[in-house]
């Protein structure tokens, strides 16, 4: 038993998870990122962000085309909702990639 | 689609009713039927695989057991403890997109997360509860979320409505993503498919060039398996992400 345990040296743990380390049971603990690959594509990322600033857009076009046939001023609401849509679009982009503060982690 | 040197490769988003002429009465369409399927598959799946009960799960069991708690640590990590109480949602929610986007992939079913109307609704669903939950947890307080603190009050218009557009946008690119993935991964097949098709009526050497886009549809199909989880797993996190928004407001 003793003998056993003199020839690798170190604790109980260590030994355990060398052990499992070579059984590839366990993740070497060298890595400090994630597993699979080092966060979302390129293409994931831009795919992403084309949703987010289209989306917004499209939103914004809605409400402008809405209030105008509600207010009869056909082409101005329009104009103007186009440009907030496109300002919430980017709003959007920026959150889904600017700096993260704390109070917002996701 | 194989008879004609063209590709219709979006034939096969059309609706048909079935089940004869009870189903075309009523309006009974492949998704429909498609959707009972994948409900009922996962309430066979929760009742069979959970009706033994074994301490040691066996193989339906483990995987009853094992989509629960991806979706319950899912619950708890993106919501926090008040999570618990979205639990059953964000678990239909993840389930019926899961299998939607997974039986779609299998020969002559139906992919009714294809359709933006399917789509949508799930993702108006969404918007509407979180709205609701922001509304019952902080009350008239909960307006606040649509103007930063600090902000200078002359730009309120301007920043109020951004915001509220920002906000609304949110269901559209939820429905979007979902519905563009799902549309363009079966397109992609269907292209590939009618190149095969295509090469075989060549004769013997297009016997041979039709291996290439057989080959393609076979990676294919293992990329769309992919996104067809990935994208039920999105939906389901960014409505836990919602929902945290509408707990915690900021």
């Amino acid at each position: 038993m003793s003998g056993k345990k003199g020839g690798s040296g170190g604790s109980f743990e260590e030994r355990l998870s060398t052990a499992r380390r070579k059984r590839g049971l366990e993740a070497p603990p060298s890595k400090a990122g994630k597993p699979g690959g080092d966060g979302p594509s390129m293409m994931g990322i831009g795919l992403r962000v084309g949703v987010e600033l289209v989306s917004a857009l499209a939103v914004g076009v809605a409400i402008g085309w809405g209030l105008d046939s509600f207010f009869h001023t056909r082409p101005f609401l329009l104009m103007l909702f186009v440009l907030l849509g496109g300002a919430a679009g980017l709003l959007n982009v920026w959150r889904l990639l600017g700096p993260k503060s704390d109070s917002q982690k996701n | 689609m194989a008879a004609g040197h063209t590709i219709d490769a979006l034939g096969q988003f059309e609706l048909h009713s079935v089940l004869g002429p009870v189903g075309a009465s009523v309006g009974f369409s492949e998704s429909t039927l498609m959707m009972v399927v994948s409900s009922a598959l996962t309430l066979l799946l929760l009742g069979v695989g959970m009706s033994a009960k074994a301490v040691v799960p066996g193989r339906l069991q483990a995987l009853a057991e094992m989509i629960y708690d991806f979706v319950h640590t899912m619950c708890i990590e993106q919501i926090g403890e008040e999570g618990k109480k979205f639990f059953p949602f964000i678990f239909t929610l993840f389930m019926f997109i899961l299998l939607g986007n997974l039986l779609g992939l299998l020969p002559f079913s139906f992919t009714y997360t294809s359709h933006i109307a399917v789509t949508f609704g799930l993702a108006a669903m969404v918007i509407v509860l979180v709205t609701g939950v922001a509304l019952a947890i902080h009350g008239w307080h909960f307006f606040s979320y649509f103007f930063p603190a600090g902000a200078p009050i002359a730009l309120s218009p301007l920043i109020v409505t951004v915001e509220i557009i920002s906000y609304l946008s949110r269901p559209v690119s939820l429905s979007i993503r979902l519905f563009a993935n799902m549309v363009a991964g079966h397109v992609m097949f269907e292209v590939f498919a009618s190149f095969i098709v295509m090469m075989a009526g060549a004769g013997v050497v297009g016997y041979l060039g039709g291996i290439g886009p057989l080959a393609l549809n076979v990676i294919l199909m293992g990329f769309e398996l992919l996104v067809a989880c990935l994208q039920a797993y999105v939906f389901a996190v960014l409505t836990c992400i919602y929902l945290h928004d509408a707990v915690h407001l900021h």
